[in-house]
């Protein structure tokens, strides 16, 4: 008996001290953080100040009455979850046919779609994003096509590059590997025999879709979005690189607080919030998927 | 003329011929089963009945309509799986009302019919499940509703029982009788398990490497069959290779290596010196100490070899003079029984002419 339980915290144990190092602790860092006074330099404030025998301890609910006063960190808030919403969907519209691609090929050329899914992940991030500035940039094929194309319609050239339309398609980008693989992951699994029986039973190619496989794969579309979703909402290297003035996200206002203005404390709330929302629709994602599993 | 007409079905998987030229005919509302081997083939041509497989070759009609080309969602023809297929996702009753759905029968008519159909299987109450909240022969049954629910003309069920334990199976068997007999259906049932072929079947088809070895009732197929293959599938039959010597009125003699000459049934167009196997059923198998001289019998004195009990009957090997070895089959439950025979018993042992098929190669 006391054997199973110890070899049972031998197994359970080293994942246990990576949560509660690599998550646990910097986000309670974290939450001090937000309570806490800007250092004069950057950084944070001494907790503790004062001379000896009448210390004080500094934290204030400032940081948070700033938040909360102003709608414009709010309006951060539902500008990037709308960014991170319409990314959501255009990969969930674009990964889940190439998911049922690769789950219904052959067995032996499976792996090698899957290779090829995560083969950008073998670059560097930031240069892959920086290679769509030239790609969405005016001078690129592919913008000044579409200028000379839409000219000959008699419309006034467009610009990609700095729009929010170039924050989306990088956000996309970026994300797409995420939607594909937890879809084909359950997509794959799938017996194809029901979708036999649905056909025997009457159901046309469309119907055998939105009966069978869509609901089937509930649990894989909730993990590809919640994959999608909740890095998107916080990022803010795509909108630095690709984004203009007007297109910026709260992973950006953020990255301002630490690096720039240099107020740690300010940018913890920001922090703490974003982990809220996240976890809060991480959570919701999660009851859906249970439901519809069950 | 027939609901189901196969006419000269080949299917060929590269060099490896599926079903070989096959022509069958189901009529309406019969209980027809095909049975063979596995890989005889009897799975690929359902398939084919059902759409999901094409035919290289040959015409499959349905009411006299060309089947080949119309996709299986268009045929009105269902299935049972082995497997059942039932949508985890859906409750039962959702399961039940697919098809109807599918054919976009009005939601209260769906309802009605769905329950109705849910009570024709005794699973009524049990519509708001899952199928993995059911058992073995609750899901079969759901299965078979749901193909059942709008009428196809025709029910194709792939091995529906070979999941399920001995004693269910039996229980299933006979209600899957009543079922078809109530609902009028022309059922077309595949089968490797030959009791259950010979239980359900109206009419059955024997297959075998692709072909109809045999098509017709099941007391014709199991006491006339029509080759060795047939002989030896169906039930137990002792077969011994034999030669035909010369043809009688109503019967043929023949010989047998190394044991002597019998006389048996024979098929026509039977010529002397045409090789063969007698083929016997061992309940046609006298066995006893002593047998009275019988003109009409086959005769040969032996040892008891080895025995079998089965319960209800035991099974004698009986060794002959020659080494060669015939089965007799007693049911236990003969009156005045007072002898069971041990290995060793000198016995002898007689079968009616009629018993014996010659079966020409």
């Amino acid at each position: 008996m006391g054997t199973i339980r110890t070899s049972k915290w031998l197994i359970a144990g080293p994942p246990l001290v990576y949560l509660l190092l690599l998550f646990a602790i910097p986000t309670l860092i974290m939450l001090v953080a937000s309570f806490r006074q800007p250092g004069q330099f950057g950084g944070l404030a001494p907790l503790i100040s004062g001379p000896t025998g009448a210390e004080q301890v500094n934290l204030t609910f400032d940081n948070y009455a700033r938040f909360f006063g102003s709608f414009l960190y709010a309006e951060l808030f539902i500008t990037s979850l709308v960014y991170a919403l319409i990314t959501t969907v255009i990969c969930l519209i674009m990964a889940y046919p190439l998911a049922l691609l690769i789950a219904r090929s052959p067995k032996r050329h499976r792996d090698l779609l899957v290779l090829l899914v995560i083969l950008p992940f073998w670059s560097n991030f930031l240069i892959r994003v920086y290679a769509w500035i030239i790609i969405l940039g005016p001078q690129s094929l592919l913008v000044s096509g579409l200028n000379l194309a839409i000219g000959v319609l008699g419309l006034e050239p467009v610009r990609i590059l700095y729009t929010p339309a170039a924050v989306v398609i990088g956000l996309v980008y970026v994300h797409l590997p995420f939607m594909v693989l937890p879809l084909y992951a359950n997509l794959e699994k799938h017996d194809p025999g029901l979708l036999d029986a649905a056909q025997d039973l009457g159901a046309g190619v469309w119907q055998r879709f939105w009966q069978v496989t869509f609901p089937l794969s509930m649990p894989g579309v909730y993990a590809g979005a919640a994959l999608v979703f909740i890095p998107a909402f916080g990022i803010f290297a795509v909108p630095d690189l690709l984004g203009g003035t007007g297109s910026s996200m709260i992973g950006n206002v953020i990255k301002q607080q630490f690096l720039d203005s240099r107020d740690w404390p300010f940018g913890s709330v920001l922090s703490m919030v974003l982990t809220a929302v996240a976890v809060t629709l991480a959570g919701v994602a999660a009851w859906f998927a249970r439901r519809s599993r069950s | 003329m027939a609901l189901l007409q196969i006419r000269n079905v080949t299917r060929r998987f590269g060099d490896f011929v599926a079903v070989n030229d096959v022509s069958l005919s189901v009529e309406a509302g019969e209980f027809f089963c095909l049975l063979g081997p596995s890989g005889c083939g009897k799975t690929t041509l359902l398939r084919m009945i059902a759409g999901f497989d094409a035919p290289d070759g040959g015409t499959i009609t349905l009411d006299g309509l060309a089947m080949v080309g119309i996709p299986p969602e268009a045929r009105n023809i269902h299935t049972v799986f082995q497997s059942y297929a039932l949508f985890p996702h859906m409750s039962v009753a959702e399961n039940i009302a697919f098809p109807l759905r599918m054919a976009k029968v009005a939601p209260a008519e769906v309802a009605a019919r769905v329950g109705e159909a849910l009570k024709g299987v005794s699973l009524a109450g049990l519509g708001g499940r899952y199928p993995n909240e059911l058992s073995g022969g609750q899901r079969q049954r759901v299965a078979v509703a749901r193909a059942l629910i709008n009428r196809p003309k025709l029910l194709l069920l792939d091995e529906p029982l070979a999941a399920l334990d001995a004693k269910l199976k039996e229980h299933m068997q006979l209600e899957l009788v009543t079922l078809q007999k109530e609902v009028g259906i022309a059922f077309i049932y595949v089968t490797h398990d030959q009791q259950e072929a010979l239980a359900l079947a109206h009419r059955m088809a024997v297959m075998n490497h692709g072909r109809v070895e045999q098509v017709d009732e099941p007391s014709k197929i199991y006491g006339c069959p029509r080759n060795r293959f047939v002989a030896d599938f169906i039930g137990t039959c002792n077969i011994l290779d034999a030669q035909v010597l010369g043809v009688e009125d109503d019967c043929v003699r023949l010989r047998i290596a190394g044991l002597g000459d019998v006389r048996a049934l024979g098929t026509d167009h039977v010529q002397p010196g045409v090789k063969g196997a007698l083929a016997l059923r061992p309940e046609q198998v006298a066995i006893g100490l002593q047998l009275g001289p019988n003109p009409n019998e086959n005769h040969f004195s032996g040892q008891v070899f080895d025995s079998l009990y089965l319960g209800d009957v035991t099974v004698y090997v009986v060794e002959l003079g020659n080494g060669s070895r015939i089965e007799a089959m007693l049911p236990n439950s003969a009156p005045g029984r007072v002898k069971v025979f041990e290995a060793g018993d000198a016995v002898e042992i007689g079968w009616r002419v009629d018993a014996g098929r010659f079966l020409a190669d």
